[in-house]
């Protein structure tokens, strides 16, 4: 127990990185995913081509592939990086947007019918059809998967502390190597943290589940 | 649906759909030929940078890998199907003492990420990096399993197990033989997708040192000179991704075949399906 007392500061440090490298993703990932749902059902055929492509490779990539390519192959092809923050942004956001396209298309799949067909008799354009009409209905009914997706991304930020990001399991690990006596315990504390951030979030999807439940 | 979104396109929309693909698709191409201009000032695309794949050794190598990831993930599976199965029929038991401490671990081993406790079986109980990765494998995709499982006897009607009990079952025969059945039916597509999750996840015994695909190119490339790094990476990426391409078909196959057979009948997979497509 001693071992987390005294590293509460390293714990922190970390916690908070895992906080930023998620957030900051999940952003970029949540702007990204969108678009790709919408390229998917948009009436160019080439940005549904280019959507469905997309989705299908980064959703079959094991992350730390992507990981691997964005930490080290990027970097000996001429693409620097000033901090590998940058690296496990980008690999954490293109992975995670896949699978958000992916929710946010069985969203607007969802939406009956006849709310794009009474859009469209009045006039309204592809665009507006998708933006004011199905878009926020689907963006609803999809937000219990996009939170578990959400929690995924934490969970899978942590492989960014294998790839020269000092982040919550970077740290975990370079604790456990350090105090080769009481491993267990510095993990357990590691875990502690991760479960911080993953068991609300937790909680909140299946809140907001039964809330939407009851709405419909 | 896509097609309710926007009406059938006339003439002039046509066109412009057109010019916006052609456009579109230049884009594209233009930023390919860009990164492989890049890549050929890298001298990627050098013939003796591609002709290690002409080496018996290096295709030895990557086989090698290749076999450590799939021996990894199907002995994973074999283990977490079982044990998710037990956990799901505790996590639903109608004994609160055993439902709950159940519920808690379940909760626990969703929340942690898999890397973390494959680094606790290794560092904790100094095993080999093949049982820590197997091991941490097991302990996420069995609380995974037991959740889908789960989600799937509760979208059964509630008259199977009324029925069930009403003909003299016990509680348990009743999940076995009427409940389980049907839930592992209706959630045989996120159930495999949970199989690609976990076939994926192997890549995470790299970090573990454990000689799976990545690893392998990783020795090549120490091994053999940065200049082959891409080369290696190229073609074990291409592996692994065409190895989950297929398993996921399987998946999305199994899906149209169930939906076909149950008429009316198949779960349109309720939420825990989209969670079980989450990485």
């Amino acid at each position: 127990m001693d071992v987390i007392i005294e590293n509460l500061p390293l714990y922190w440090e970390g916690f908070l990185r895992t906080l930023f490298l998620s957030a900051v993703s999940g952003v970029i990932a949540l702007v990204l995913g969108t678009l790709l749902a919408a390229a998917r059902v948009s009436p160019v055929a080439a940005l549904r081509g280019f959507s469905t492509v997309y989705v299908e490779v980064l959703r079959n990539t094991p992350l730390t592939i992507a990981f691997f390519f964005a930490a080290i192959v990027l970097p000996r092809l001429g693409v620097k990086f000033e901090q590998f923050e940058i690296a496990a942004i980008i690999a954490l956001s293109t992975y995670t947007a896949a699978f958000i396209a992916e929710a946010v298309r069985s969203g607007v799949n969802s939406v009956p019918v006849g709310q794009a067909e009474a859009a469209r008799s009045i006039g309204m354009g592809f665009g507006q059809v998708l933006s004011l009409i199905i878009l926020p209905q689907a963006l609803r009914t999809v937000i219990p998967p996009l939170i578990n997706i959400l929690i995924a991304l934490v969970k899978n930020s942590s492989v960014a502390g294998a790839f020269f990001v000092l982040e919550l399991f970077g740290y975990g690990r370079q604790l456990a190597n350090a105090n080769g006596d009481a491993v267990i315990t510095v993990l357990l504390g590691t875990a502690f943290f991760y479960l911080l951030l993953t068991v609300p979030l937790g909680i909140l999807a299946s809140t907001v589940e039964r809330k939407v439940a009851i709405a419909r | 649906m896509s097609s309710v979104l926007y009406d059938v396109p006339g003439p002039k929309a046509r066109r412009i759909s057109l010019i916006a693909s052609i456009a579109g698709a230049v884009l594209i191409l233009g930023l390919v030929a860009w990164i492989v201009m890049i890549l050929a000032q890298q001298g990627i695309f050098e013939g003796r940078r591609w002709q290690i794949f002409t080496r018996a050794d290096v295709w030895r190598l990557l086989g090698n890998g290749l076999g450590a990831t799939l021996s990894a993930a199907a002995l994973a599976a074999v283990i977490a199907f079982p044990l998710g199965l037990a956990l799901c029929l505790f996590r639903i038991a109608d004994s609160p003492i055993i439902r709950i401490p159940v519920r808690v671990v379940l909760e626990f081993l969703r929340g942690m990420p898999v890397v973390l406790m494959m680094l606790f079986v290794l560092l904790g109980f100094g095993t080999s990096p093949f049982i820590a990765v197997v091991t941490g494998l097991v302990l996420y995709n069995a609380a995974v399993f037991a959740e889908i499982i789960r989600a799937g006897i509760s979208s059964l009607p509630k008259g199977q197990r009324e029925a069930g009990l009403a003909i003299g079952l016990t509680s348990y025969r009743s999940r076995m033989l009427i409940e389980l059945p049907q839930a592992i039916r209706r959630m045989m597509p996120s159930l495999v997708a949970q199989m690609v999750v976990l076939l994926k996840d192997t890549s995470l015994g790299y970090i573990v040192a454990y000689g799976e695909l990545l690893r392998a190119v990783q020795v090549m490339a120490d091994f053999l000179g940065n200049a082959f790094l891409f080369p290696v990476f190229f073609v074990a990426a291409a592996i692994y991704i065409a190895i989950n391409i297929l398993v996921s078909r399987l998946a999305v196959w199994i899906e149209r075949r169930g939906s076909k057979k149950a008429a009316g009948g198949t779960a349109k997979a309720e939420p825990a399906a989209v969670e079980a497509g989450a990485p």
